[in-house]
């Protein structure tokens, strides 16, 4: 079926990378674990499911942790494994780190540093000490500007918050549509077991839960979890011999609007404009092609904001997309699938690296009962910041080695 | 962590600014070669690169462009204070800044709201500009 299945995408060299191993250790409340312990369990995970040990892994991409202070944690997280690699990096995009991990791996693998890397983020944000005190760590040393936005109290959920209420304002978005992306992805988290949580709720007990900082309520907001998540890159003529199978990276973008809220004069318009035009022509391919998209949720207005952005909907038209039910599992376009930051879980950094795990297990097929079937061509997107700093991958299953679908 | 309320820690870039607001005046930086008034303070024009700035008093008048009710507060100092107006502010001169929309029931304060300044006094500590209704 070429007309349909040639996406354009060009062929994959042998420095092309794949992921070829995903791994999570328990998500949600995981008190019995500290943040190298959780990030140990992903990185064994992940080594399993690739078939490889520790001593296969000469590259090591991890993020730094709030819960503590480890001042080069890329050294700590090698060390505490064990690995001796011959390429290391501490990447901080904030959220979209996850995303970037990918990109770095396969760009230190295509300049010959290595050929095996552990990308590795985690940590266990709630249990550390306590949620409240994990919102008052974030609100002080978060998105928000030490000096000219720290004194008058925002939230990181404010930050958010005062995006939210300029698309009200703007595009006559409401608080339900919002709402109808917590009830989905509470609904995509019913069907993942490692979900923080699986109890389904509705548009009315998302609009019923407490106003936090208005208009965002409780269950507009990302959980603070614990856990953390892992994945293997290495080059595409090595991924072939390996046991699971490959996911290839096929395109990648970042964009930067802006680094702290206050000063942005154009709030409902994110660096995800840039970063999917930069993911989608590097890939040669346009949102039309995506089978499933992995978009990066700490409140529910980013996804509004990233759905037009990444161009998958009109720009103010977000709300009404996702009211309509097109980011349900049976939607026009599956979004965040395992229940993203809002219900399966959010370790700070790592977070966002839960999304291109679930990008992966989509891409083999082995997302259980929520697979959106016959997915081949995955996005996942992460943001970071008070919606500031983007990284769009755009993923490919095992058949994109012969140049597209089919 | 701290109960006490955060408040600025003046750099040697940002000084001018807080001195400013001590004596009630809106400092801000100002391009000498594109004529652009940038917030918040740098060493560096953000829109032409230039080092070229200096200080010019601003007007204290703008909009709100964008606001939320804060009613969780982020930490014990900001508890007795919800629910609490954190707003963007869209300065006549151009920048916008963060700051507090007081004088007004939280539930006034509305998008477009033509707003000036007033100063919270905060001891001998600092001063921040807020907001209130014009």
């Amino acid at each position: 079926m070429p007309s349909a299945c040639n996406v354009g995408m060009q062929d994959l060299t042998p420095t092309h990378a794949a992921i070829v191993g995903i791994g999570e250790s328990r998500l949600g409340v995981v008190p019995d674990r500290s943040a190298l312990q959780l990030q140990s369990d992903a990185a064994n995970a992940a080594l399993h499911d690739a078939g490889l040990t520790l001593a296969d892994i000469d590259g090591l991409i991890t993020t730094p942790v709030r819960v503590a202070s480890w001042g080069m944690p890329c050294g700590v997280v090698a060390s505490y494994l064990g690995v001796r690699p011959s390429y290391l990096s501490t990447l901080d995009l904030a959220g979209a780190s996850g995303a970037a991990m990918i990109h770095h791996a396969a760009m230190a693998i295509a300049a010959g540093q290595c050929t095996t890397v552990l990308c590795v983020a985690g940590q266990n944000l709630l249990s550390n000490r306590s949620r409240a005190s994990a919102v008052q760590s974030m609100a002080e040393s978060g998105g928000a500007h030490a000096q000219f936005e720290v004194p008058y109290g925002p939230l990181i959920p404010s930050l958010y918050a005062l995006i939210a209420q300029r698309h009200m304002y703007e595009y006559g978005t409401t608080s339900e549509q919002m709402a109808k992306v917590a009830v989905t992805m509470r609904e995509h988290a019913s069907l993942n077991p490692n979900a923080h949580m699986r109890e389904p709720i509705s548009v009315e007990t998302v609009l019923a839960s407490r106003m936090i900082t208005s208009p965002l309520k409780l269950l507009d907001c990302a959980l603070v979890s614990d856990g953390a998540a892992a994945a293997i890159v290495t080059g595409a003529d090595r991924a072939r011999t390996l046991r699971r199978p490959p996911v290839y990276l096929l395109g990648q973008g970042y964009g930067l609007s802006h680094s702290h809220v206050g000063e942005y004069r154009q709030l409902t318009r994110s660096g995800a404009v840039e970063s999917g035009r930069a993911a989608f022509a590097s890939a040669g391919i346009s949102p039309a092609d995506i089978d499933v998209a992995e978009l990066y949720d700490c409140f529910t207005i980013t996804v509004i904001v990233e759905l037009e952005d990444l161009g998958f909907c009109p720009k103010g038209e977000g709300g009404r997309f996702v009211a309509d039910g097109h980011i349900g599992l049976r939607g026009s376009l599956p979004t965040t699938t395992h229940g993203g930051l809002l219900s399966a879980g959010h370790p700070g950094l790592g977070g966002g690296f839960f999304h291109v795990l679930e990008a992966v297990r989509q891409l083999r097929g082995e997302a259980g009962a929520r697979q959106v079937e016959g997915a081949e061509i995955a996005l996942a997107h992460g943001n970071g910041g008070a919606i500031a700093i983007h990284c769009t991958l755009i993923l490919g299953g095992p058949n994109a080695r012969e140049g597209g679908r089919g | 962590m701290s109960d006490e309320r955060p408040l600025p820690t003046p750099d040697p870039g940002t000084e001018t600014y807080w001195e400013g607001t001590r004596a009630h005046q809106l400092r801000l930086p100002h391009c000498q070669d594109c004529g652009q008034v940038h917030f918040y303070p740098r060493t560096l024009c953000p829109h032409c690169g230039s080092a070229r700035l200096d200080w010019m008093q601003g007007c204290g008048r703008g909009q709100v462009y964008s606001f939320t009710v804060v009613h969780r507060p982020p930490s014990s100092a900001f508890k007795d204070r919800v629910p609490y107006v954190v707003a963007i502010v869209a300065l006549e001169e151009g920048p916008h800044l963060m700051t507090n929309i007081g004088g007004c029931p939280p539930d006034a304060v509305c998008i477009g709201m033509p707003v000036e300044v007033a100063w919270e006094d905060i001891g001998s500590a600092a001063t921040l500009p807020c907001f209130v209704p014009r």
